[in-house]
C-alpha cells in the first residue's frame, strides 16, 4: 500500500516536472520577472538609490534582491526549474521520437492507412513482382531509396527522407544546457577586471570587479595612447599600442601591438579591451619659450612635471598644472595654457596663468624681465583595458551554433514518409510529413502524378 | 537625386498600397487585391534604391558604412524588413488582405522616420566600427518584421474570431470574406513566428559574439539584453504552446500580440525609456 502510495508522488512529481504547462509558466514567469532588473538599476552603490528611492522601498527591494535581480536565488531557481522541465520532458519524449526515427513503421496496414492524410489507389498493370520492382525503382529516383517487405502475399516498400531532423527540438533543448554548462564555467573559472595603463608604464596584475587582485604572470606595456577625432566633435578612434613582456622579454608577435574598440588583443586566455582613457600627469614634457624684454634670441625650455626650472637672471618657474586648450576655463582664449609658480631671484614665488605666445600682451603682465610663454606639451595619456578571462566561452559558443542547427531541423525540414502496398491488382500510395502538410500534400500529388504517366 | 526623396517616393507607395487594400477589402475584387501588393512591391524596390543611395552618400561624405547606424536608418530598415517578410508571405500563400493589416505597419515607420527623426549621415562612433553591427542589426530586424506580419495577423484573428462569435455570415460574403478563415490565420500566425524565431535567436547569439568581442561579456543583462531574452521566452512560450490544445487560436493570437508588444518595447521603449547600452549614439 505505502509502496503504491510512494510510487504515485514519486510518479507526480516526474509528471509536474515533465509536463508542458510547467514550461509555458516558466517561460512567461521569466519573461514578467525580468521586466523587474530592466526598470530597477541594476548593481549600482547604495547613494545612487537614495536618491531615486525611499528608504523603505531600499529595505524591500534589497531583501528581495531587487537590486542584484539576475543573481538572487529566486531567479538563478527559475532557471534551474527551467533546466529541469527541459531535460524531464526531453527523457520522457525522446525515447518516442528516437523509436519512429529508428525504428520506422515498413508496413502501410490499414490502421495505419486511415491516420494518413494523403493516400491514393492507383489501378496498374503487371505482376505483383513486376510492380515492385518497378515501384522501387521509382522511389529511389523520386524519392528515396525504398526498404521492401512481404506480408501476407503484398508487397510493402517503405522510404523516407531526413527522419532525423525529429530530434531538433532536443537539440535546441540541449543546446540550452551546453549555454548554462558554459556559463557555469565563466562564472566559476574566469573574471573580469579592469586595469589603467599610464602610456609608457606596465602592469603585470588586475583586480576584478570583486576585488581580488590577479597576477597575470607577464607584463603588459602601453607604450603609446592617441585619441582622434571626426570634425563633428564625435571619438572616431581610441588606439593603444601595447607589448606584451615575459621576464622581461617582449614576446614576439605581441610587440606593439595596436588595439582598438572591437579589435581587442588575447595573450594566454586574457584579453584586452580598449574601454576608456584619460590624461595622465606624469611624465608629461612642458615647452616653455622665455625671452628677455630687452631683446636678444629666445631660449627653448622644457620641464618635467614638478620640476624647478632654472631661468636666466637667477628665477625660477614650475608648472603646475597645464591643458592643450583654454578654452573651457578661460572665456575667449584657446590653444595651450599653464599654471606656473615663478618665483624671482631673491624673491617670493607668484602664481600665474601663462598661454601661447600669440597672447603676448597676456603674458607680458607676469615675469619681471622676462617674457614668458607657454608653448603646449607632449601630452601623456592612460589608456584603460577592460580585462577578461572566460575559459567558458568556447562552450557557449558551441551551444549557440548547436541551437541554430536545431532550429533548423525543427523548424525549416520535415520528415517525409511515402508507404507502398503492392498487390495484383495495383498499388497503394500513402504518405505523411512531420511538418508543413500542405507542401507535403503538392510533393505527394507530384508523385502520384509522375506514377500515373510512368 | 538623393535618398531622401526616394524615401519620401516609398511613404507615398505604402500609403497608396494601404488605401488599394482598404478599398479590395470594400470592394472584393481580387485585381485591386493584386495591385495592393504590386503597389507594395513597388514601394519595397524604390526603398531599396533609396538604402543603397544612403550608403552611397555615406561613402561621398568620407566615412562609408552601412545605413544601420542611428534611429533613423533603423526604423527605415525595418520598415524595409516588414514588407519584404509581407511579399515572402503574399506571394507564397496569396492572402492578400493580410496587407491591410501588415503594410501600416512599414508606413507609420517610415512616416516616422521621414516626419520626426533626424535623418543626418553620421560617422560611426568606435564602438560601432565593426562588421557585427550588420549581421547583428540584419539579423534582428528580420525577426522583429516577422514577428510585426505575425502581430498583423493575429489582429485579423482576433477580429474575425469575434465577428464570428457575433453572428456575421461569413458565406454571405462582407468584409469577412476576404479575410482567410481562422485555421489558415492561425497558422500563418505560427509560420510567421516559425520565421521570426530562429532570425530573433540568430540576432541574439550574434549580439552575444559582438558583445564578447567588443568588451569581453557575452552577456551582461544589459536592460536591451534582457529584453530581447523576454521576447524571446515570449515566442518560445507560443511555440511550446502550439503543442497544448489549450493554448492555440485565440490565446496564440493573443500572445503573438503580446510578443510584438514586448518587441516594440525591446526595440524602441529601452531606448527612450531606459538607460543602457543601444542609445543609437544620440
Amino acid at each position: 500500500m505505502t509502496t503504491t502510495n510512494k510510487r504515485g508522488f514519486a510518479q507526480e512529481v516526474w509528471d509536474f516536472f515533465c509536463s508542458l504547462k510547467l514550461s509555458i509558466f516558466l517561460l512567461i514567469g521569466l519573461a514578467l520577472v525580468s521586466i523587474i532588473g530592466t526598470v530597477i538599476p541594476q548593481g549600482q552603490p547604495p547613494r545612487e538609490y537614495l536618491a531615486t528611492l525611499s528608504e523603505t522601498k531600499i529595505r524591500l527591494y534589497s531583501s528581495l534582491g531587487f537590486f542584484d535581480m539576475y543573481h538572487s536565488w529566486w531567479f538563478i531557481l527559475l532557471l534551474y526549474l527551467l533546466t529541469l522541465n527541459l531535460i524531464c520532458c526531453s527523457i520522457k519524449r525522446l525515447p518516442r521520437v528516437w523509436k519512429v526515427v529508428s525504428e520506422p513503421v515498413l508496413v502501410m496496414d490499414d490502421g495505419l492507412e486511415k491516420t494518413l492524410a494523403n493516400v491514393k489507389d492507383l489501378k496498374l498493370k503487371g505482376s505483383k513482382e513486376e510492380l515492385k520492382e518497378r515501384m522501387a525503382a521509382f522511389l529511389r529516383a523520386e524519392f528515396a531509396a525504398p526498404v521492401i517487405t512481404e506480408k501476407n502475399g503484398e508487397f510493402h516498400l517503405f522510404a523516407q527522407k531526413s527522419p532525423w531532423c525529429r530530434l531538433g527540438v532536443y537539440v535546441v533543448h540541449f543546446s540550452i544546457i551546453v549555454i548554462f554548462i558554459g556559463a557555469l564555467v565563466g562564472s566559476f573559472f574566469g573574471y573580469k577586471a579592469y586595469v589603467n595603463i599610464p602610456e609608457g608604464g606596465a602592469i603585470n596584475q588586475v583586480q576584478t570587479q570583486s576585488g581580488k587582485i590577479i597576477n597575470l604572470g607577464f607584463d603588459v606595456r602601453c607604450e603609446k595612447f592617441s585619441v582622434s577625432f571626426y570634425d563633428t566633435g564625435a571619438p572616431k578612434e581610441f588606439r593603444s599600442v601595447l607589448t606584451v613582456a615575459e621576464n622581461g622579454q617582449p614576446v614576439p608577435g605581441f610587440q606593439s601591438r595596436a588595439i582598438i574598440v572591437n579589435d581587442p588583443l588575447t595573450y594566454k586566455g586574457v584579453t584586452f579591451y580598449q574601454s576608456s582613457y584619460g590624461q595622465s600627469d606624469e611624465g608629461s614634457l612642458y615647452h616653455i619659450t622665455v625671452r628677455d624684454r630687452k631683446g636678444g634670441a629666445p631660449l627653448k625650455l622644457d620641464a618635467r612635471q614638478g620640476e624647478r626650472l632654472a631661468l636666466p637672471g637667477g628665477a625660477f618657474l614650475s608648472v603646475m598644472e597645464a591643458t592643450m586648450d583654454v578654452r573651457p576655463f578661460m572665456r575667449g582664449f584657446d590653444g595651450p595654457g599653464a599654471q606656473v609658480e615663478f618665483t624671482p631671484a631673491g624673491g617670493n614665488p607668484q602664481p600665474f596663468v601663462i598661454l601661447s605666445d600669440k597672447y603676448e600682451s597676456f603674458n607680458a603682465q607676469h615675469g619681471g624681465d622676462l617674457l614668458i610663454s607657454f608653448d603646449g606639451m607632449d601630452q601623456k595619456f592612460f589608456t584603460g583595458l577592460q580585462v577578461a578571462h572566460d575559459p567558458g566561452v568556447w562552450v557557449v559558443w558551441f551551444g549557440c551554433l548547436l541551437m541554430v542547427v536545431g532550429i533548423c531541423m525543427a523548424f525549416f525540414m520535415s520528415h517525409k514518409r511515402v508507404w507502398a502496398r503492392v498487390t495484383d491488382s495495383g498499388v497503394t500510395l500513402g504518405g505523411s510529413a512531420s511538418k508543413n502538410p500542405a507542401g507535403f500534400e503538392i510533393c505527394f500529388d507530384d508523385l502520384v502524378d509522375k506514377l500515373d504517366k510512368a | 537625386m538623393s535618398s531622401s526623396m526616394f524615401f519620401n517616393v516609398t511613404m507615398v507607395l505604402y500609403m497608396v498600397s494601404t488605401c488599394i487594400f482598404f478599398a479590395f477589402l470594400a470592394s472584393r475584387n481580387k485585381a485591386v487585391g493584386l495591385a495592393g501588393t504590386y503597389a507594395a512591391l513597388f514601394g519595397f524596390l524604390v526603398q531599396t534604391v533609396a538604402i543603397g543611395l544612403r550608403w552611397k552618400e555615406s561613402y561621398d561624405q568620407g566615412h562609408g558604412h552601412a545605413p544601420l547606424s542611428n534611429l533613423f536608418e533603423s526604423v527605415v530598415f525595418f520598415s524595409w524588413t516588414i514588407v519584404l517578410i509581407f511579399l515572402f508571405i503574399d506571394f507564397k500563400y496569396k492572402y492578400r488582405a493580410i496587407g491591410f493589416f501588415v503594410i501600416p505597419f512599414a508606413l507609420f515607420g517610415m512616416a516616422w522616420a521621414q516626419l520626426g527623426l533626424d535623418s543626418g549621415i553620421e560617422p560611426l562612433v568606435p564602438a560601432l566600427q565593426s562588421n557585427w553591427l550588420m549581421y547583428h542589426v540584419i539579423t534582428c530586424f528580420l525577426g522583429y518584421a516577422a514577428f510585426a506580419v505575425a502581430c498583423g495577423i493575429s489582429i485579423m484573428y482576433l477580429i474575425r474570431e469575434s465577428m464570428e462569435k457575433g453572428g456575421a455570415d461569413v458565406q454571405a460574403g462582407g468584409l469577412l470574406s476576404m479575410f482567410p478563415s481562422i485555421r489558415v490565420l492561425d497558422d500563418l500566425n505560427y509560420k510567421a513566428i516559425m520565421i521570426g524565431f530562429p532570425l530573433l535567436s540568430l540576432g541574439i547569439i550574434t549580439g552575444a559574439a559582438w558583445a564578447n568581442y567588443a568588451w569581453g561579456t557575452y552577456w551582461s543583462w544589459d536592460p536591451k539584453e534582457t529584453w530581447s531574452l523576454i521576447v524571446w521566452f515570449v515566442y518560445a512560450a507560443f511555440l511550446h504552446a502550439r503543442i497544448t490544445r489549450g493554448w492555440v487560436g485565440r490565446r496564440a493570437a493573443i500572445l503573438s500580440v503580446i510578443g510584438f508588444a514586448a518587441t516594440i518595447f525591446c526595440y524602441l521603449g529601452v531606448n527612450l525609456f531606459l538607460s543602457g547600452l543601444h542609445s543609437y549614439g544620440k
